[in-house]
């Protein structure tokens, strides 16, 4: 029953709710942000980190630092929050922490068969991959030539395995079919991710379908946007494109036709929430859309905790962290360029 | 009330008197200037950098400077801890050494250190694989030579075989498919066609993998052998021993051999070659023998060399630490004060005690004559509005028990201080619920072993259990005699009553002591002198006795101490001169706590003293349900029911006077 978890939510997840919450209250706010901006070199950004929550992780770096390292270790952190959150989870809710994973790893199996593709050397690509996608034969990727090998070899015993079953062909790997067997994976599971909310039930479902449907929204207008002028047909374009979400399925036939970004701009308008992000861009550019699409995830995450006893604090905790993590990424490279002017570009602030 | 006002001053009764001083340094003297008001430790600077962020400070590259340091001796201390060593200060008196100097020295230690790890890492890497080729030449070894053996014995049936193998091709074993293949190959060279193999060594935990791996890549047409290695495997990169496994592959094709080559890197299996002739392989396992006996010599010596530079490192190493420490708080409470660049000076504001003037000018003098500065430190009083921080003087004793009762709040400045107090109630509750002489002994012991070794435990590094105990030792001695007084007063040793005052006071009417069970027995002495008689324990009516007791000595004991705390509070408003207090909340206050529950006190020592049986449950409460009512058997003294009746009548008028009248003329006295 929708409106009840407050009787039950707490037997299991309660302990878990607090300490996400807790978590969410070191995120950076803006004056924090603002103080790094104002940063001239890496080292004052060390030294203003390590008064926040990120100090432990970085005390003991050696003082000329790359940015690369900045970003490591944050990452770090963000991993230790998420192993520990998972060692003390129970059914479904550690499902579903394991459910937030899989994106990374889709992004992990796509940047090693594309790694192998180029003759990059294995250990190399494996240090580059994020490591909350890790999973146990991910090295033995590099093994496989074409789709069904990858399966069978390796993608059997991940998680991954239900989703192949869209995609599994048998041409050899190259960097087209590799980006569509990552969207169609990504189709897949964020399909599966958003039948698993509906099972969970309650404010749960409610928060996540509404997550998830952005996500699966963005994604589309994300590859309609960037297969325009390639050779992908509508039909398959249209393959793409998720089942769910509030473009479905009238706005994915308008945007399977669509050739350029004013048509793309024509099809979202017609749709409330996504309009306002558009009105934010004027004719013709598209950089600043991902700019938008952040805000607006990052409006909505901040929405998911207003509301208590669901699962979806730990989805918008995560994702939050990982804006955090690109934000510092971004100034961080600002810094070191030196073109700190360019700063605001990307960084979306979430307080 | 004049007599209260001329009683000398205590010092831990209310805080020290503070004041506002400025200090303007020249900037020459001003290092030295703080860290000699750090030693003195009156001082409390204000922060006057507040706005800005922390690198926009003066002195931020000082205190990069000192977190680099830090974090170098950090890294020194975790490799003196992970190469087994203890860090000892050394026995010979070092010299004195400055801050420009350890930071040369530190940045030399650590590229030293840095540079004998790289090298003992390559070291020990080379020394692994040589150890992992003498393993896999052991493993492999026995497995070909298990094979050639096997082969060998079917050599005779041969022939049968040749002819079976077309009937039975799809039902017979791969091993004899292997071996006949191999006995086929071993007048010939094996490289060109048919089985091949790869040896080598792959950690425990990918095993089932890899070999799950190899059975998919090659569609089973591989044969997977492995055994353990005797030994474990030092991992330079964890510094862990883990275990191995020698594994063989026999497979055949080329793709199939390259394939398992990729999965062998991907897992992070190393491959050695093993060659199939026995002599062969005996003449490789010797030389890989003396290399390994030549690498050791040399691991060895690297290490030993690396332990002797730690060990010369850590005899300083603490004093090095706390050395970047106060230069780091050094800085950063430079950082707090304002910098003049015109003036050339720094300006800061801080509290101290006024005690404490001269020492602080003292201290200033001696900074300026060692920094051979012109201009001296100008230090003045300046006046404040805001409340001043509350300090207490404290020593071992006493600090002690400021902790306890700061762990509460902490006093507001010249507030009455309840540490005074507490010093003796404190442990006295205590005993009061201890009770027990013997374990009072034991306490007392422990204690009287914590203060006897007082300078040297003080001065070791405790865990934090021990560090409590330590601390409290004084609040344990207190403890440890009030529980010896206490367990004198219940006569209890280990809970079992002594008969140190004297024969007990009752006795049996008879040798058979039948009466103890039903009438009890008979006082035929006076009271027992000290303590509660021996004959109570065991006794049937002992828990309604020593309950009633306790519970009788409880009620006195709190209600006292909550009109200590009242009377405190009177004291307070008459420091601060605050006669709103006195009159609207100190006079209801007594009034109302003792017409109730002292008359309840009062109620208990005349029964005690008087022998009634009064029950004083009914008193209390029916003095609220029928105050008017005839008290009858519960009688103890004459004019009760008055006395009664007047007292409940104050407690209700004092309650209303308690809440109402304060707030009113609070708010009338704000808003004009």
């Amino acid at each position: 029953m929708y409106g009840f978890e407050a009787l039950t939510f707490n037997i299991h997840g309660g302990y878990l709710e607090a300490i996400v919450r807790g978590y969410r209250s070191g995120l950076l706010t803006a004056a924090d942000y603002n103080n790094l901006c104002q940063c001239e070199t890496l080292d004052d950004i060390k030294m203003h980190l390590s008064a926040t929550e990120y100090g432990p992780y970085l005390q003991n770096e050696p003082s000329p630092l790359h940015t690369t390292t900045i970003v490591e270790k944050c990452t770090l952190k963000l991993v230790d929050e998420y192993k520990h959150m998972l060692a003390q989870a129970t059914e479904p809710l550690s499902t579903f922490l394991e459910y937030i994973t899989y994106g990374h790893m889709i992004d992990n199996v796509v940047l090693i068969v594309t790694g192998t593709l180029h003759e990059r050397d294995v250990q190399e690509l494996l240090e580059k991959c994020h490591p909350l996608g890790m999973f146990d034969s991910i090295a033995t990727l590099a093994v496989a030539q074409n789709m069904r090998e990858l399966y069978r070899l390796v993608l059997v015993d991940t998680p991954l395995a239900p989703y192949f079953s869209e995609c599994i062909t048998s041409e050899d790997l190259d960097d087209m079919n590799i980006e569509i067997m990552r969207n169609t994976l990504y189709k897949a599971y964020l399909e599966d991710f958003y039948r698993f909310c509906q099972k969970l039930g309650g404010a749960t479902a409610e928060i996540m379908s509404d997550l998830l449907a952005f996500e699966a929204d963005r994604r589309a207008v994300n590859i309609t946007i960037n297969s325009i002028g390639t050779e992908l047909t509508r039909d398959d374009r249209r393959k793409l494109y998720s089942n769910f979400g509030l473009l479905y399925p009238y706005g994915h036939e308008e945007l399977a036709v669509c050739e350029d970004i004013d048509q793309v701009r024509a099809a979202m308008e017609k749709y409330p929430p996504y309009q306002s992000i558009f009105s934010k861009l004027s004719y013709g550019e598209s950089q600043m859309l991902d700019k938008a699409f952040y805000e607006e995830e990052v409006k909505r995450l901040c929405l998911a905790f207003e509301q208590q006893f669901h699962y979806g604090v730990f989805f918008a905790y995560m994702r939050l962290r990982e804006q955090e993590i690109r934000n510092l990424m971004w100034i961080s490279e600002c810094v070191a360029q030196n073109q700190k002017s360019r700063v605001h570009d990307s960084v979306v602030f979430i307080f | 009330m004049e007599y209260i006002d001329r009683l000398p001053a205590m010092d831990l009764m209310r805080s020290e008197k503070m004041m506002l001083v400025q200090l303007i340094i020249p900037v020459e003297s001003a290092h030295r200037a703080v860290s000699y008001l750090g030693e003195l430790g009156l001082l409390q600077f204000r922060d006057l950098n507040d706005d800005k962020s922390p690198f926009q400070r003066t002195f931020v590259n000082q205190v990069k400077r000192c977190a680099e340091m830090s974090r170098k001796l950090r890294f020194i201390k975790e490799q003196i801890h992970k190469a087994g060593l203890t860090p000892s200060p050394s026995p010979a008196p070092q010299p004195d050494i400055d801050l420009e100097e350890l930071e040369i020295q530190l940045e030399e230690h650590e590229h030293g250190l840095i540079e004998m790890n790289a090298n003992s890492e390559k070291l020990q890497q080379t020394y692994n694989e040589l150890l992992e080729f003498k393993m896999v030449l052991q493993k492999a070894g026995d497995f070909l030579l298990s094979t050639g053996s096997h082969v060998a014995t079917q050599e005779t049936e041969l022939a049968e075989n040749i002819h079976v193998n077309d009937d039975y091709a799809e039902t017979s074993s791969l091993l004899e498919q292997v071996g006949s293949n191999f006995q086929e190959m071993l007048p010939g060279p094996s490289n060109q066609t048919g089985v091949r193999f790869i040896s080598g060594i792959i950690c425990k935990s990918k095993v089932l993998r890899f070999e799950r791996m190899l059975f998919r890549t090659t569609r089973g047409n591989m044969l997977f052998n492995q055994a353990p290695t005797d030994d474990q495997i030092l991992d330079p990169a964890t510094n862990e021993l883990v275990e191995k496994i020698v594994f063989v592959v026999f497979f055949s094709g080329e793709q199939a051999r390259v394939k398992i080559l990729k999965i062998c890197e991907a897992f992070g299996a190393n491959c050695y070659p093993v060659a199939e002739d026995t002599i062969r392989r005996r003449q490789i396992t010797r030389e890989v023998l003396s290399h390994l006996s030549d690498l050791e010599t040399t691991l060895e010596a690297g290490l030993r060399h690396r332990d002797k530079a730690l060990i010369s490192i850590g005899f300083h190493l603490a004093k090095w630490m706390n050395m970047v420490r106060r230069e780091k708080a050094v800085y950063d409470t430079l950082n707090m004060l304002n910098f003049d660049v015109t003036k050339k000076c720094l300006v800061g504001e801080g509290w101290c005690p006024i005690f404490a003037k001269t020492k602080i000018q003292e201290a200033l003098q001696r900074a300026t004559t060692d920094s051979n500065s012109q201009v001296g430190v100008i230090f003045h009083v300046m006046h404040s509005v805001e409340s001043p921080p509350t300090y207490f003087k404290t020593n071992h004793l006493t600090n002690a028990y400021q902790e306890i009762v700061d762990a509460y709040g902490v006093a507001k400045y010249q507030e009455a201080n309840p540490a005074v107090y507490t010093i003796i109630t404190f442990p006295f509750l205590f005993a009061v619920m201890f009770g027990d002489w013997g374990h009072g002994i034991c306490l007392l012991l422990g204690a009287l072993f914590l203060i006897a070794r007082e300078k040297k435990l003080g001065s070791q590094k405790l865990g934090s259990f021990m560090e409590m105990l330590f601390g409290g030792r004084y609040v344990l001695l207190l403890m440890s005699l009030f529980s010896i007084y206490c367990g004198l007063i219940y006569n209890e040793f280990f809970s079992v009553p002594f008969h140190i005052f004297g024969n007990s006071a009752y006795r049996c009417r008879d040798t058979t002591c039948s009466d103890s069970r039903s009438v009890g027995l008979v006082k035929y002495q006076d009271t027992y002198p000290f303590g509660v008689d021996p004959s109570w324990r065991g006794s049937r009516s002992e828990l309604p006795f020593l309950n009633s007791l306790k519970m009788k000595m409880s009620i006195l004991f709190g209600i006292a101490q909550m009109n200590l705390g009242i009377i405190l509070s009177y004291f307070n408003a008459r420091y601060f001169g605050n006669s709103l207090d006195i009159k609207y909340q100190f006079v209801p206050q007594m009034i109302f706590l003792n017409s109730l529950f002292g008359y309840l006190s009062l109620l208990i020592i005349i029964k005690w003293c008087s022998g009634s049986q009064a029950d004083l449950y009914h008193v209390m409460i029916y003095m609220f349900l029928s105050p008017f009512e005839d008290l009858g058997e519960n009688k103890l003294f004459w004019g009760q029911n008055v006395l009664q009746v007047i007292l409940l009548l104050l407690a209700v008028i004092a309650v209303p006077w308690m809440l109402f009248p304060k707030p009113f003329i609070l708010k009338r006295l704000h808003t004009e």
